[in-house]
């Protein structure tokens, strides 16, 4: 009964940091917005018993990602005065775009109903030592394709950092 | 979820939050009195006996300075850096195992208020976090030293983050588990972690100093430079707050130092001569507060031994010596725990 209330709270609550991070005027507002946004989403993972993934989600985005991003737009100090102006083609084509996104979603979520769910529910499906498991045994060629596609991005990263390559 | 077992990690809760804020009260007096030790002084001695008041007047000073926000600054971010700071400082020490459980009445009374399965990771969570209230007390000042100062902490703090949690994963490798009660219970006896994990445990101890901006890592305060670094703008209990925090760090980082590599609450050859555990029970927390004392000194001594860094050479110490080391650490680690495996592959 609880995580019903709390589900919804935090719907509510990640709904709301998500409008105010489009709707805010300043972008450091938004960053700081999309910070909490990250936190409800942090709560639904605890709510699903996925632990792990709340700390991670927590630790990646709103640790390091965000800061990353906050550095970036403190650094830049952007305002009113620096912003590009946007011509009408622009936003309307953001609109129709953005709108055509909405309707593939909503299309997609549609059918969901139909979606069987899972027939036994396992609470320690989301705990790190079968989390871990699984990577390492079933999933262990993806899992390690992924970590050389970081590597190969940092890697590009320090060549584009450096500045004059020998 | 009964009601006695709510009533009980409430309780828990405030003693846990009263003693981390009398323990950082007290240590910025320890941190004078070491300080006059250090270089021959007396220190502060005017407030009660050998100045043990001194530190509730401070709080009467912070409290009473005059309020002042600037006027060019972002107003609530300006009022909200400080209150981020204090609460992520505050978060920590609910994974930290303050002793063995109590028994009273037939009911075990873990001392740790949360023994979640992803300890380790929640600690990094809110420590990746910490790093938001200075950034954002320091840019919403609106002044250049103060965003100076905000942006070497959270650069200092996102480079000494990777070195920290490299040398950690080396622990959880040998220790085969992420939960912080686990990993003091399995360090009874001579079994403390930093005979295992020497290398990981002064990575460890070297992070710890660089992400609770103590010196010689304390360039986000650097005074010759900075002026008042993140916290130049700040006046009467903000800037308390920003101080204490600080000092609220430090405890809470001896704390974990002393969970992860030194035994937490065990004590060896203490279970030769007592029996009863409850008593144990409060002699480890006994043990481990000893503990924590003991490495608050040690960053006050090197806080007033070694000079700072320059930033060039911080960001070198991070990123070209302490993380190859640990990722060292890592290989070395992962090469004694599979020594069977690789001896038998040759040897064959």
């Amino acid at each position: 009964m609880i995580t019903t209330y709390l589900f919804y709270l935090l719907s509510f609550l990640a709904i709301m940091f998500a409008l105010m991070v489009v709707f805010s005027k300043n972008p450091i507002h938004s960053v700081l917005y999309l910070v909490l946004a990250f936190f409800t989403i942090a709560g639904h993972y605890v709510l699903l018993n996925a632990q792990f993934l709340a700390a991670v989600h927590i630790i990646v985005y709103a640790g390091a990602i965000m800061v990353l991003f906050l550095f970036v737009i403190m650094l830049l100090n952007l305002n009113k005065e620096t912003e590009p102006h946007k011509s009408i083609w622009l936003k309307a084509s953001a609109a129709v775009a953005s709108g055509s996104l909405l309707v593939v979603l909503v299309g997609s979520l549609k059918g969901a109903a139909s979606i069987p769910s899972a027939k036994t529910f396992d609470a320690s499906i989301g705990l790190i030592e079968n989390l871990g498991q699984t990577l390492f045994n079933d999933f262990l060629l993806p899992f390690e394709v992924s970590s050389i596609l970081l590597l190969s991005a940092m890697v590009g990263a320090v060549m584009l950092g450096k500045k004059s390559i020998k | 979820m009964t009601l006695d077992f709510l009533i009980y990690k409430i309780i828990l809760v405030l003693i846990v939050f009263s003693i981390t804020l009398l323990v950082a009260t007290y240590s910025t007096y320890a941190e004078r009195k070491i300080a006059a030790f250090l270089q021959d002084r007396i220190g502060p001695d005017r407030a009660g006996p050998f100045g043990i008041l001194q530190p509730l007047a401070d709080a009467v000073k912070m409290f009473m300075k005059e309020e002042i926000i600037p006027n060019v600054s972002n107003k609530a971010l300006f009022v909200l850096g400080p209150g981020i700071c204090m609460l992520t400082a505050c978060m920590t020490g609910v994974i930290i195992p303050w002793g063995k459980s109590i028994n009273i009445g037939g009911t075990d009374y873990p001392l740790q208020i949360a023994d979640v399965n992803i300890g380790i990771l929640y600690l990094f969570g809110v420590l990746s976090l910490g790093v938001y209230g200075i950034m954002i007390g320091g840019w919403a000042s609106n002044n250049k030293y103060s965003l100076l100062g905000a942006i070497r902490a959270s650069s200092q703090m996102i480079s000494y983050e990777v070195a920290m949690g490299i040398s950690i994963i080396a622990l959880v490798m040998t220790t085969g588990t992420l939960s912080t009660g686990e990993i003091a219970a399995q360090q009874h006896g001579w079994h403390w972690n930093v005979l295992i994990q020497p290398l990981g445990c002064l990575i460890f101890i070297i992070c710890a100093f660089a992400e609770t901006n103590r010196a010689p890592f304390d360039l986000p305060e650097c005074e010759t430079e900075l002026v008042g670094g993140y916290h130049t703008e700040y006046s009467s209990m903000k800037l308390g707050l920003f101080l204490f925090a600080e000092y609220i760090n430090m405890f809470i980082s001896s704390a974990v130092i002393a969970t992860f590599y030194f035994g937490g609450y065990n004590m060896p050859l203490i279970g030769r001569w007592v029996h009863d555990p409850n008593v144990l029970a409060i002699l480890g927390f006994v043990f481990l507060f000893m503990k924590i004392v003991g490495f608050i000194f040690f960053f006050m001594w090197v806080r007033w031994t070694l000079p700072r860094f320059r930033y060039d050479q911080l960001m070198n110490l991070g990123w070209k010596i302490l993380i190859p080391l640990s990722i060292l650490n890592l290989v070395l680690t992962g090469a004694w725990m599979m020594r069977h495996e690789i001896i038998n592959y040759f040897v064959k």
